[in-house]
């Protein structure tokens, strides 16, 4: 319990030689960990501070870095009112992070759409079908390489 | 021209099951083209008599590619996609939006702005929850009350027309404020509406609340528990049927939400009845806010005087050149966002709609990401669904509320 | 029903004269009884919603009642942005109507792809099926719609109505 800050600063003080960084902007804590750590770190988050419910996954695309995507974890308290996000980096020849489905239930379609979007691979979900795409979509389509315009249809054009 | 097409057309999902675990089921599917549906999702049932044993969602068939749309798009140019998000209440989506690119550039909206961003806030939170009651009670069969609330939402949009020029999405909001200030004889006809719909509502209240056919079918169907809505990220209006008094307009207050009066209605036990009350509650609510807001509006400027944001005005862009290169840079590049990357959460008429942006300097996002509460909610909708009868699929859907453009962006 | 002989032609007239007002009465009959089958997808289903209710109503030309099964209807309205994943339900809707039937491009998202030109949209639905009306808008206004509607029942009227033909 207490102000954004004060939680911010338990989390730091008790996860801060687990996180790479951690910085505090907008009104969120914003931390960076090692890919193989998200999952201890959103298990304590959950257990330990109250961070009862998952927002959000989502990978962001930076093709001339390496590691090449950025993995977005957004957490919410219910009883605290605050934020936590949690980043981690994945290269793209080996984009896997551990999956969350056992802590949140929410976290299976979030974890499907990623996967599909940006083809990050969670380790654990064993359901990683398609979700907003449809079955036989080649590429994924919110990287930065994939062209806008490239259709692919199910439905050959008449004429 | 009658086709003899006998190839079979691609099935665009796979779904997670195709025989049935118990004897004796069927697989039923769903489709997504269906009149009870909003909008188009597909479930596939496995059904034994009529029991629904267990079901598998599929959205997906609404996605528009509105993120990558946003990549090759201005900050302001893409704000008629973010309209079109959960397109029965466009106006918050705006607002949430132009929020989170202020909290990036850092800008402060004037008074008026904050007063006037929440006035229509909660009005397109009424047309909204006006919009969902009315199709799941049509389902139900009560055309009566469908219509009722058709009617008043119609006058809604013809009064948001008047104001900003569309009817459904309106692209009103704009980064350091509104397009255009609000007139005051509008003021005038949303005191009027406001009246009419209070008779509206209280007829439909008549109707329905206490009516046993729909008792039967709403009570003790679709339950859902806190702890289990917590966990499959269930927010707004279906956690607060929970009984959990979760708002983020009471527990994270942002535009002008702390200065005023109002409660959040919660549920008793989580089921379809009590998310219809809590809707109706709502908009009790919204109504009061509303009129406080009113009260509350002094005059001023509408947008935040700043030129990074701001177009400036025509005759200033007509006779100096500053605020004409001004006025061309802002509209061929966009408003110039400095580096960084913000979460920003509003209380949407569905739940917590948050946009996540990444910029690296320039006019054109690097990243425009919606965590869209329908989404996250299909996710967790078998869970009302599983064990409870086949035709109490549809009013529990209803309930949900699923707006396709949210679900799917 | 050709001749050369002049008793032939006057034969000949008669029959037009018959098939042409049979044709008319038929286009009335139909023109005022369609039976929409809404395939709503997207935003263009609040005007929808708007344009079957009491203040703008569709029930004023016939076209109050939808049927939601192909089968049964004759006016495959479709209302908001067909994506690529529902391209083939909506081929299969279309496929599934029986003849006489009119395709409604309902909103700009259906006639031409609306401002949605990229991967997952399907820029236009009549890539894939023949569409009678398009309703540009975004949404339409409902007033849009209705004028719509009459210029689809106005083509319905002068239209041939062959009532056994080679795939009958």
């Amino acid at each position: 319990m207490g102000t954004p800050q004060q939680v911010f600063d338990r989390i730091n003080s008790s996860l801060g030689a687990s996180v790479l960084e951690s910085s505090v902007a907008h009104g969120i804590l914003a931390l960076t960990v090692e890919a193989g750590r998200v999952g201890e770190i959103a298990r304590a988050l959950k257990d330990d501070f109250g961070f009862d419910m998952f927002l959000d996954v989502t990978a962001v695309d930076w093709p001339e870095r390496k590691p090449r995507f950025d993995v977005v974890y957004h957490f919410y308290s219910t009883s605290d009112h605050v934020r936590v996000r949690v980043k981690t980096r994945v290269p793209a020849e080996d984009p896997v992070v551990d999956t969350l489905v056992p802590l949140y239930g929410s976290a299976r379609y979030m974890e499907r759409e990623c996967h599909e979007m940006y083809g990050i691979v969670f380790r654990g979900n064993d359901d990683l079908r398609p979700l907003l795409l449809y079955e036989g979509f080649v590429g994924h389509p919110l990287r930065k390489d994939y062209p806008k315009r490239k259709e692919q249809p199910l439905v050959p054009y008449r004429k | 021209m009658v086709s003899r097409n006998t190839d079979t057309l691609p099935n665009p999902i796979r779904p997670a099951f195709d025989t049935g675990q118990t004897e004796g089921s069927v697989i039923v599917n769903i489709g997504p083209s269906h009149p009870a549906t909003h909008g188009t999702i597909q479930i596939v049932a496995e059904i034994s008599g009529e029991r629904v044993l267990r079901t598998d969602v599929h959205c997906g068939y609404l996605h528009r590619g509105f993120e990558k749309e946003c990549e090759s798009h201005t900050w302001h140019n893409l704000i008629p996609y973010v309209d079109r998000l959960n397109y029965c209440s466009a106006l918050i989506n705006d607002f949430a939006y132009c929020e989170a690119v202020e909290k990036l550039m850092e800008i402060e909206i004037t008074p008026r702005c904050r007063y006037l961003r929440t006035l229509l806030s909660e009005y397109s939170r009424i047309a909204d929850h006006l919009t969902c009651v009315a199709a799941a009670l049509m389902e139900l069969g009560a055309m009566t009350a469908f219509l009722y609330l058709v009617t008043i939402r119609d006058y809604v949009y013809e009064h948001l027309a008047d104001l900003t020029g569309a009817r459904v999405t309106y692209s009103y909001g704009r980064i350091g404020g509104l397009s255009h200030d609000v007139p005051d004889s509008w003021l005038v006809r949303l005191a009027e509406i406001l009246d009419e719909m209070d008779t509206f509502v209280d007829r439909v209240h008549g109707l329905v609340d206490r009516n046993r056919i729909f008792i039967d079918r709403m009570r003790d169907v679709g339950v859902l528990t806190t702890a289990e809505a917590i966990n499959w990220g269930f927010t707004g209006p279906i956690l607060r049927s929970t009984g959990a008094a979760r708002d983020l307009r009471k527990d994270t207050p942002y535009l002008a939400y702390a200065e005023l009066d109002f409660e959040v209605p919660t549920g008793i036990k989580g089921d379809n009845y009590d998310r219809y009350y809590v809707r109706m509650r709502e908009l009790d609510e919204s109504r009061h806010m509303i009129r406080q807001l009113v009260d509350m509006l002094e005059p001023g400027p509408v947008s935040v005087d700043d030129r990074r944001c701001t177009l400036p005005a025509k005759e200033l862009v007509y006779n100096e050149i500053e605020s004409l290169i001004n006025h061309f840079k802002l509209v061929m590049e966009g408003p110039q966002v400095p580096p960084g990357e913000v979460y920003s959460a509003h209380e949407a008429a569905n739940g917590e709609l948050g946009f996540y942006l990444v910029s690296v300097g320039g006019g054109v996002p690097w990243k425009v990401h919606v965590r869209s509460p329908s989404f996250v909610h299909m996710g967790g909708v078998h869970r009302m669904l599983d064990g409870y009868q086949l035709a109490d699929i549809i009013p529990t859907f209803g309930s949900v509320n699923m707006i396709g453009g949210e679900c799917d962006r | 029903m050709t001749g050369s002989t002049a008793a032939g032609h006057e034969r000949s007239a008669a029959f037009e004269y018959l098939t042409t007002k049979k044709d008319e009465f038929v286009g009335w009959a139909r023109k005022f009884s369609l039976f929409p089958y809404p395939f709503v997808t997207a935003c263009c289903a609040m005007e929808f919603m708007s344009v079957s209710s009491t203040l703008y109503d569709t029930d004023r030309f016939g076209a109050a009642l939808p049927r939601f099964t192909p089968r049964q209807s004759d006016l495959l309205m479709v209302v908001g942005t067909v994506t690529h994943k529902q391209a083939p339900i909506l081929k299969k809707v279309y496929e599934q109507m029986c003849e006489p039937k009119w395709v409604i491009a309902f909103g700009v998202c259906a006639s031409s792809g609306g401002f949605y030109q990229n991967y997952a949209a399907l820029p236009g639905i009549d890539k894939i099926i023949p569409v009678d009306l398009y309703i540009p808008g975004c949404p339409p206004r409902p007033e849009m719609v209705i004028d719509g509607i009459m210029k689809l029942q106005d083509r319905i009227a002068r239209d041939r109505h062959p009532i056994i033909n080679r795939d009958f």
